[in-house]
């Protein structure tokens, strides 16, 4: 059975420690993302895609509409974790696939949308949410917006209100 | 023959280049030197080597030259002209040789036309120019020579890749080039006059057609690039805050806010330091942008074949281009005396406000974009995506549309609230009259519903300029600002239309069912086997009808190429006034049954359709701006015949 | 303002040399669980091919430390590491596997071709299992210890020298 829209996701690991890979005879693909992705496709013969069918829900949406947009606006912030950067609602590799089914049976069974969230967090670390929780690490990502808005309103008072 | 002659262009061309930084650096110092006089002939010469340079690669490109390296990497003897032609800039070393001769020309128009300027600022700006384009030369012809030449030429090329001709992934890279390029022009120009000092309207008004034909071509570019997004990748997102877009989007709010300073500085002799600072940063971000999507130091779904190599070779034209301006900027600082005072309420008020909040989007944008790679320092991985540039950009943008709303009713200098307070309060009622109708009808989130009423908001506000002024006798230019305004709030309101109110159904339907999107009814005719010259696809044949209506023919495609292997899909779009239905197929299911995607997605459209308003309004005062140069430049020369005539 | 320009101009060099040292790591491509130290989520997987006994957390929690291997064989590493799984059967370990979406016959093919070091071999066919331990990819390792609990992670095939850390970590998962 072949996935729902076919683009060839694969990324096995590639070799620990190897550094990053040039490529060099696919300098010439530049600027295409796509390129990009059959380039990591190309290092595995394509026969090699697991053949089984996506996971119930990859492709279905919950009866409930209103169920659906909560697990479809939560799909759209958890990131894929075999793409270069995509949503797992925006990605048709298996394993996306396999994260929406995770995604919309919780929801289904009534979980919310934070502990679904809070569930793959507790398995991959931040790096699978692409809404980034206040934490010790990611503090200045929150008050530096606030220095700015300060520092905005600093120097638009200085500056135009001054010459009152 | 024609490689080593391109190549010998273009090491002529850095020697010039070389020449043009000395000359001028000597002219700096000392204007009654001799060497001053060669820093424009030198620009212009340079200009046509690089058109030389540029040219033998173009040729090489059509005739497929497969002794050439990067023809036999990038192109194929059997590729259509227009794509071979497109093939030349469609890779790295191309890329970088058509930056470097836009640059080339660039200068050597300025070096042949430009005399408003005092001619020391010339001078030092035209030698910025060389500083910068010498970093460039020396990337190409020690890291990046595209006319190298293979040994055993290939008997065909590798490059096929049906997924590359597409015209308008063809057309993407010299449309942003032409915008950064441009850029490059306006920061040159800015190192210039930090350097000599003249930092005044003049300058201001030499600088601005460059910014705005860059910015322009940003625009359309930025544009372009979301829409091939928005029907090539099959999820009908257009825009994800993805490090290479934003690499695209930095630049653009830097140049936005640099466009509007600009025109200050030229009418009014006001906002001297934020324009400097702004001419930096635009180019600056336009460096950042190459470095960071060359460098592959961020993970990207758009990322380019990317090399740490050439990436160090960037960082190095950067740290020593940004930080020299930023250098610069810092210790000229007590040099740029005050310009003339304007009060709160005034256009330079909201210009005032304006750039301020572009820049705090921009660095917003900038920390965002590059917090995953601090922290990956520390070993820490975290992803930073929609969820936080949403909101926090808005809370910037937001109360920017509102000033964007009623700056441009506002008289220089000083102007007072009594006399805008009618248009400022039809303003609101509209405002509010869309935020009230909206919300009760339509419970929708608080982004998008603010979204859709302030752009509202702005779509009046931005006509009402012309209220009062005979529409004959307009300028250009204000016409420009009119259009673009509108153009924003048009794309503003495809894109919290589309956010709220999209539609989507997932499902598995078997040949004959009909399924509801929205207003729409869809039926599943069929799925077909279909070929084409270097594919096979199956194709679905949906019937679609709007309302009841009668119903039109779609048929989107799970496309499979076999040279190189790969597979695709091809959305099906239908359009109407009011939006789109894009549809895709996907793979067979249980039962005989076909997956099939389908969204209705209301005033998408437009998004791309507001992005062309901006860039058209662009180009109605960019027109303008000419034209008003021309009839000056006859006028004095008119002026200097008479003077002769009668003396 | 003067101080606010000599900051732009501190934070472009602070910028710089984050790129500087940032180009001169090599790029960490994986994605570590995060549930190291964590206990093994409950699970019961069905047996993947005929001649080997399913997965369960409960078969992992039996007092023995053993080394569970996520691989496919759809997985062209997974066949590459074999060898070393082969040198760690021999050299003591219990290995078990989860085999990810993946045919019997395909499994039982893969198993004939490369060699069957495992002892038992849970069928995951929608990466249920392997969502659940924070993997993200095969050939994944994971040393779990008596009690169930994930001690370490190694990500990608195993190669020559890996096979004495993992030995090293198993030993530790068992004191």
């Amino acid at each position: 059975m072949i996935g729902f829209i076919r683009r060839p996701r694969c990324r096995s690991h590639p070799a620990a420690g190897k550094p990053r890979v040039h490529e060099p005879l696919r300098r010439g693909f530049a600027f295409v993302g796509i390129a990009m992705l059959i380039l990591s496709c190309l290092a595995i013969p394509t026969s090699a895609q697991d053949t089984l069918p996506p996971a119930p829900y990859a492709y279905t949406q919950i009866d409930d509409p209103e169920l659906e947009a909560k697990a479809m606006a939560l799909m759209e912030t958890l990131r894929c974790l075999k793409c270069q950067s995509q949503s797992i609602a925006d990605s048709d590799a298996p394993m996306a696939g396999d994260m929406r089914h995770q995604v919309r049976s919780r929801i289904a069974a009534g979980e919310s949308p934070e502990q679904v969230r809070a569930w793959l967090v507790a398995r991959y670390g931040d790096y699978v949410s692409y809404k980034p929780a206040v934490s010790s690490t990611t503090w200045p990502l929150f008050a530096i917006p606030l220095l700015l808005l300060a520092l905005v309103a600093f120097i638009l008072f200085r500056r135009l209100g001054r010459t009152r | 023959m024609i490689a080593e002659l391109g190549l010998a262009a273009l090491w002529l061309a850095a020697a010039l280049a070389g020449l043009q930084l000395l000359a001028g650096v000597v002219g700096l110092r000392d204007s009654g030197a001799r060497i001053a006089a060669l820093v424009r002939p030198a620009a212009v010469v340079q200009a046509l080597l690089c058109a030389l340079a540029f040219g033998a690669l173009l040729l090489l490109f059509i005739r497929t030259d497969l002794s050439v390296a990067l023809v036999a990497r990038n192109s194929h003897s059997a590729k259509p002209f227009i794509f071979k032609l497109a093939g030349t800039w469609g890779n790295h070393e191309g890329s970088m040789l058509l930056w470097v001769s836009v640059m080339a020309l660039a200068g050597g128009l300025i070096g042949l036309l430009e005399r408003r300027l005092p001619e020391r600022t010339m001078i030092a700006t035209l030698a910025a120019q060389a500083f910068v384009g010498l970093g460039f030369y020396a990337f190409l012809l020690f890291s990046s020579n595209p006319f190298e030449r293979l040994a055993q030429p290939p008997a065909e090329g590798m490059g096929l890749n049906p997924l590359l001709q597409d015209i308008g992934l063809a057309m993407h890279p010299p449309t942003l080039y032409m915008g950064y390029v441009g850029l490059s022009v306006a920061f040159s120009f800015a190192v210039g006059a930090l350097l000599t000092r003249q930092v005044t309207p003049d300058f201001a008004k030499v600088m601005r057609p460059w910014v705005l034909g860059a910015w322009i071509f940003l625009t359309l570019g930025i544009t372009a690039g979301s829409y091939w997004a928005y029907y090539e990748l099959g999820w009908g997102g257009w825009w994800f805050w993805d490090p290479v877009e934003n690499a695209s989007l930095m630049p653009w709010l830097a140049a936005t806010a640099l466009l509007h300073s600009a025109s200050v500085l030229a009418s009014r002799d006001a906002l001297r330091a934020w324009t400097i600072m702004l001419g930096v940063i635009a180019f600056s971000m336009s460096m950042l942008g190459t470095f960071l999507v060359r460098s592959g130091i961020l993970t990207s779904v758009h990322a380019f074949a990317v090399d740490p190599e050439r990436g160090t070779f960037i960082l190095a034209l950067l740290a020593l281009n940004v930080g020299g301006a930023l250098l610069l900027f810092a210790m000229r600082a007590n040099t740029i005396s005050e310009g003339q005072r304007f009060s709160v309420l005034s256009r330079e008020g909201a210009l005032v406000v304006n750039n301020v909040a572009l820049s705090a989007i921009l660095g917003i944008v900038l920390l965002g974009t590059l917090y995953p790679l601090l922290t990956e320092a520390f070993d820490v991985k975290v992803s930073v995506g929609p969820p936080y540039f949403n909101p926090v950009g808005a809370i910037f943008f937001l109360p920017m549309l509102v000033v964007l709303a009623i700056g441009p009713l506002l008289r220089w200098r000083r102007d007072s609230f009594e006399r805008i307070q009618s248009p400022v309060v039809a303003i609101a009622v509209v405002a509010l009259a869309v935020l009230a109708g909206v919300y009760f009808i339509a419970g929708i989130a608080l982004l998008p519903l603010l979204g859709l009423t302030l752009a509202a908001a702005v779509a009046v506000a931005s006509f009402l300029p012309l209220r009062g002024r005979s529409l004959r006798r307009l300028p250009s230019p204000v016409w420009g600002m009119v259009v673009a305004h509108f153009g924003v709030a048009v794309a503003l309101f495809g894109m919290a239309s589309d956010t709220a109110f999209q539609q989507e159904r997932l499902v598995a339907a078997e040949v004959g069912d009909t399924i509801e999107d929205g207003p729409w009814a869809i039926t599943l005719v069929s799925v077909e086997p279909a070929a084409g010259p270097n594919w096979t696809a199956l194709e679905a044949t949906l019937a679609a009808s709007y309302k009841g209506g009668t119903p039109s023919i779609i048929r989107p495609q799970a496309r499979s190429f076999w040279t190189p292997p790969q597979e695709t899909s091809e959305v099906a779009l239908l359009t109407r006034w009011n939006g789109q239905l894009y549809a895709a197929l996907g793979g067979e299911a249980e039962g005989d049954r076909w997956q099939l995607r389908l969204w209705w997605k209301p005033f998408v459209t437009w998004i791309w359709y507001g992005g062309v308003l901006i860039a058209l309004g662009g180009l109605l005062a960019l027109i303008g701006r000419l034209a008003g140069d021309l009839k000056r430049r006859n006028a004095r020369a008119q002026i200097a015949l008479r003077r002769e005539t009668t003396a | 303002m003067t101080w606010f320009r000599w900051i732009m101009l501190g934070l472009a060099i602070g910028l710089f040399g984050l790129f500087a040292y940032q180009l001169s790591q090599p790029k960490d491509e994986f994605i570590h669980s995060a549930m190291i130290g964590e206990t093994i989520p409950p699970f019961d997987l069905p047996p993947a091919v005929a001649d080997r006994p399913g997965l369960s957390s409960a078969d992992l929690a039996d007092g023995q430390p053993k080394l569970l291997n996520v691989f496919a064989s759809w997985c062209v590493p997974c066949a590459a590491e074999a060898p070393n799984l082969a040198r760690l059967e021999a050299a003591g370990a219990d290995i078990v596997a989860v085999a990810i979406r993946d045919r019997p016959e395909d499994v039982a093919r893969f198993l004939a071709t490369y060699g069957n070091p495992f002892t038992r071999i849970g069928k995951d066919d929608i990466s249920a299992v392997q969502l659940s331990i924070g993997s993200s990819g095969v050939p994944e390792t994971f040393v779990i210890d008596g009690d169930g609990v994930i001690r370490y992670q190694h990500m990608g095939d195993i190669r020559d020298e890996h096979v004495p850390v993992l030995l090293a970590e198993l030993r530790e998962a068992g004191e």
